[in-house]
């Protein structure tokens, strides 16, 4: 079947390309559901139009008011369908099957999803870069690096609400909940640079909450799970790269980067006092910050208890990041204090 | 065949006399009168407005949703604004449009009627079930308009135990509440009435298909309704009192959540599309001046979808990390309700085959129906298929296909039953030719809106995004370009409705040529539908009926 369906009616003028072992499989299919509702719909429309047509009321015509019923014909319109469906449920299991049996010698990436960020990491314990993006509402993106011709499997879980890991390229989606691992894998067949969605609703910037995956060489991802593992020896160049890497950017904004809001920008903060939510004052210093990071609801800021709760970072970073995060925004001082909300 | 439903008093003429001096409308004057009627006609009407008005303010938001989408980013939403404008949209649409729209509106005018009976089986529950509407409509519209719920329609934990927005959640889920009790109160009083009140002569297979359609309506109404009750108590309960059901953190599952939610909420789909399918059968027969192909089937299809759809609400989860074999069964048993669906389509055709077909404006909407349900139904195949569903799911392919359904399916049914029966119901003829143009402004309009989504979702556009990739940008302004249509589709025919009470012709007692009881009754109907309960034959023959210049409507010739 698949002669000329999947390859001559070019599924990509509606597909993405595909990258993954599992895309001509889901395109195979597509195309001939197509197919089976072309050939189920043309006839229905080209009827209807007929019968709209020669049976229309007009004077000096009169149709048969008879109500009609027809054993054989009723049974066909039931059977036939009956049968191309099976088909396709089968057919759809079966590519399912492939989907969900995790096969063994896999890559596996760690995959953690929060309001409005994905956060990779790799097998060595390495993290993924930050890579700038054009055209787009946001400025930046995660990358996500990955070997071609390899199986993938990627293990996720969520930090706060429901989020979906969604790959066109790769024709693979799976949900991320909550107190919960979920699975997924897929084989991937071509080198490039893909788009990784969200697609189940986590709100405000549930839009934005996309990534980059880049396929390259097997030498290629060696070299990136390398530079994935390091960190810069200047304190503030870490900072800036945890800045991004840990996902702040995407609430809080520093010099001319990151987003406005919700959570209060770094620009101008350093040294001068803060007004809490509890209506007490306190010095933005070293401690506050790192209060702030580890326990973010200690000390909200006035205008911000209400924003959307940061999670703490407790466990996730070392003290000597706290401390390059902490110069980070020591530097931006004199920066515009500019703070929208 | 005889149909005998003159009153014993009247003069024989009065069955060809077009508008009568006494009827429900004008039976007593006053806000009260309204406000307190049991008069199911009154109460159907005042629904009618309801869920016109609500359609329209859903509409409204449907709109800000397209116009802002015009841009890839920087539309004129923010995103919150933005969550908080398709929450509305979605929620109005199905909770205080959709659902009740022709249950509670047509079904509650139509139904005695239908049945020659002078109300339904409990008038005052009826009463009662339309001031729970309203009262959660007020819930509903507080909750949504003061605080700007952003949840989406489904109230997806744990997003709505976090969401900053809780007393919206709260207030909100109660006026779904309240909501699902006026729906259980109508499905209840259908059941009665249809079960006890049917004329003499009129078995379960005299019935008009309608009545079925209502019939299974009802009992999904019934049997579903209390489970997104439960639902809705279970959500309240984890924000107030942390259960620790769905709740992660208290070691609850959220997927639990969606079990409980889409129970309700798959048939709830069902108790919209059914009584839309039993509109076009009434439809098709009459302005085909023709019976309905395969009655027996289409009524047994109607049970059968009824009884299918309560049991494939796993597809709304079938990315969601589901055990395998759960998945497989749900996809299988998703195929089962194409087959019934399939069938009522090919029998709406064969009764146009050697019919005499009306090309009016009710006509038309039923025709747009057809075609719009049909590929509403056959875009189901490849997300009931589990390979190529784990590509579409959540994307805009998803989008347009329900919107097929929803709205090609149930909304534009409901529009040609508001046309098709308008005269019976305010008396008045609307302009046909200006009736016939808004059907096809919304015909094209619906489809410019529409078909471009499937071709983004395919491409891998998701849902519920408020700004988007550049490359979707062409078709999304294709789809806001195709909304605007469709909205300026809808507004002229409101206006072509609006105009024909002001200067609308009197209706005839039966202007389409229809066999059911309803055509039987004067236009619009006295305040008790029939002085003594008619006798009923075929509601399908329409051997004996024929045009009759002097009343500009339909008669039986005897």
């Amino acid at each position: 079947m698949s002669f000329f369906l999947a390859d001559k009616v070019a599924p990509y003028a509606w597909f993405p390309e595909g990258a993954s072992s599992f895309a001509p499989q889901v395109d195979f299919l597509f195309t001939v559901i197509l197919w089976i509702c072309i050939v189920f719909f043309v006839p229905i429309v080209i009827a209807m139009g007929y019968f709209m047509w020669v049976y229309r009321e007009r004077p000096g015509y009169r149709g048969s008011p008879e109500a009609l019923h027809n054993t054989a014909i009723e049974i066909t319109w039931t059977v036939v369908p009956t049968i191309v469906v099976v088909w396709v449920f089968w057919e759809g299991a079966m590519g399912y099957l492939d989907m969900a049996r995790i096969p063994k010698g896999t890559v596996d990436v760690n995959v953690t999803a929060k309001k409005w960020q994905w956060a990779f990491k790799y097998e060595n314990g390495g993290e993924h870069e930050v890579i700038p993006v054009e055209n787009s509402s946001v400025t930046e993106l995660p990358l996500l690096v990955l070997p071609v011709d390899r199986d993938i499997k990627i293990i996720m879980r969520s930090d706060d609400v429901l989020h979906s890991f969604y790959i066109p390229a790769f024709r693979a989606k799976r949900d991320v909940v909550p107190g919960r691992y979920n699975y997924m894998w897929f084989h991937t067949t071509k080198e490039g640079l893909y788009d990784l969605f969200c697609t189940e609703y986590c709100g405000d910037n549930h839009s934005q909450m996309n990534a980059k995956v880049k396929v390259v060489s097997q030498e290629e991802y060696k070299k990136a799970l390398e530079k994935a593992i390091q960190e810069p020896e200047d304190p503030l160049e870490r900072g800036k790269l945890l800045y991004k890497r840990q996902g702040c950017s995407t609430c809080h904004n520093a010099g001319a980067e990151g987003a406005n809001g919700p959570g209060p920008s770094y620009n101008g903060s350093w040294g001068k006092p803060v007004q809490l939510e509890s209506g007490s004052e306190v010095a933005f210093d070293e401690n506050y910050v790192r209060e702030s990071i580890l326990n973010p609801q200690a000390k909200a800021r006035k205008g911000y208890g209400k924003a959307s709760p940061m999670n703490s970072y407790a466990g996730k970073l070392k003290d000597d990041q706290i401390d390059a995060l902490i110069t980070f925004i020591k530097s931006l001082e004199n920066a515009n204090s500019a703070t929208k909300k | 065949m005889s149909v005998v439903d003159r009153p014993i008093t009247a003069p024989v003429h009065s069955e060809v006399d077009s508008y009568p001096e006494h009827h429900f409308l004008n039976h007593s004057k006053g806000f009260l009168s309204w406000a307190l009627t049991l008069d199911h006609k009154r109460i159907g009407l005042m629904y009618l407005v309801g869920v016109m008005s609500s359609f329209a303010l859903g509409g409204m938001f449907a709109l800000m949703i397209r116009i802002h989408l015009w841009n890839f980013k920087d539309g004129w939403l923010s995103n919150q604004t933005y969550n908080q404008v398709f929450t509305l949209h979605g929620a109005i649409m199905v909770f205080l449009f959709i659902i009740p729209s022709v249950p509670a509106a047509l079904g509650n005018f139509l139904l005695p009627v239908m049945l020659g009976t002078k109300d339904v089986a409990f008038p005052r529950l009826n009463l009662s079930s339309f001031y729970l509407w309203v009262t959660g409509l007020v819930l509903f519209l507080t909750a949504l308009s003061v605080t700007g719920l952003d949840t989406g329609w489904t109230f997806y934990t744990p997003y709505s135990i976090e969401t900053q927005q809780g007393g919206a959640v709260l207030a909100a889920t109660f006026g779904v509440f309240v909501l699902g009790f006026s729906s259980i109160f109508t499905g209840l009083n259908f059941i009665v009435t249809i079960n006890t009140m049917r004329p003499p002569g009129m078995t379960w297979f005299r019935m008009p298909l309608f009545l079925w359609a209502i019939y299974a309506t009802s009992i999904i109404q019934v049997l579903a309704t209390p489970v997104l009750g439960i639902t809705v108590l279970l959500l309240s309960a984890e924000r107030l009192l942390g259960i620790g059901i769905f709740d992660p953190k208290l070691n609850g599952d959220p997927v639990t959540f969606q079990h409980f939610f889409w129970f309700y909420s798959h048939p709830a789909v069902y108790i919209m599309i059914l009584p839309a399918m039993g509109i076009i059968s009434e439809l098709m027969s009459v302005h085909c001046h023709k019976g309905i192909f395969g009655y027996r089937m289409i009524a047994y299809s109607s049970i059968a979808i009824a009884l299918f759809g309560f049991l494939v609400w796993g597809h709304h989860m079938f990315t969601s990390g589901m055990a395998d074999v759960t998945t497989i069964v749900f996809s299988a048993l998703t195929f089962t309700v194409s087959i019934p669906s399939a069938i009522k389509v090919f029998n709406w055709l064969g009764t146009m085959y050697q019919g005499t077909v009306s090309l009016n404006t009710p006509m038309l909407y039923a025709l747009a129906f057809i075609f719009l349900f049909t590929i509403g139904g056959l875009t189901g195949l490849p997300l009931g298929a589990l390979s190529t569903d784990m590509h579409f799911h959540d994307t805009y392919f998803v989008v347009a296909h329900f919107h097929y359904v929803m709205m090609g399916g149930t909304l534009v049914a409901f529009l040609g039953g508001v046309f098709h029966w308008w005269p019976k119901m305010t008396g008045r003829m609307f302009n046909d030719k200006l009736g016939i143009i808004s059907a096809i402004i919304v015909f094209v309009g619906f489809n410019l809106t529409f078909l471009p989504q499937f071709v983004l979702g395919s491409r891998g556009m998701p849902r519920r995004y408020a700004t988007y990739l550049p490359e979707f940008q062409p078709l999304h302004q294709l789809s806001t370009i195709g909304s605007i249509t469709l909205g300026s589709g809808l507004l002229l025919a409101l206006i072509v409705l609006l105009m024909s009470l002001v200067n609308g012709k009197k209706a005839p007692r039966n202007p389409w040529g229809g066999a059911t009881l309803e055509w039987m009754c004067s236009s619009p109907p006295p305040h008790d539908n029939f002085s003594s309960a008619p006798t009923v034959g075929d509601p399908y023959d329409f051997s004996n009926i024929e045009y009759d210049g002097r009343v500009g409507g339909y008669v039986k010739r005897t």
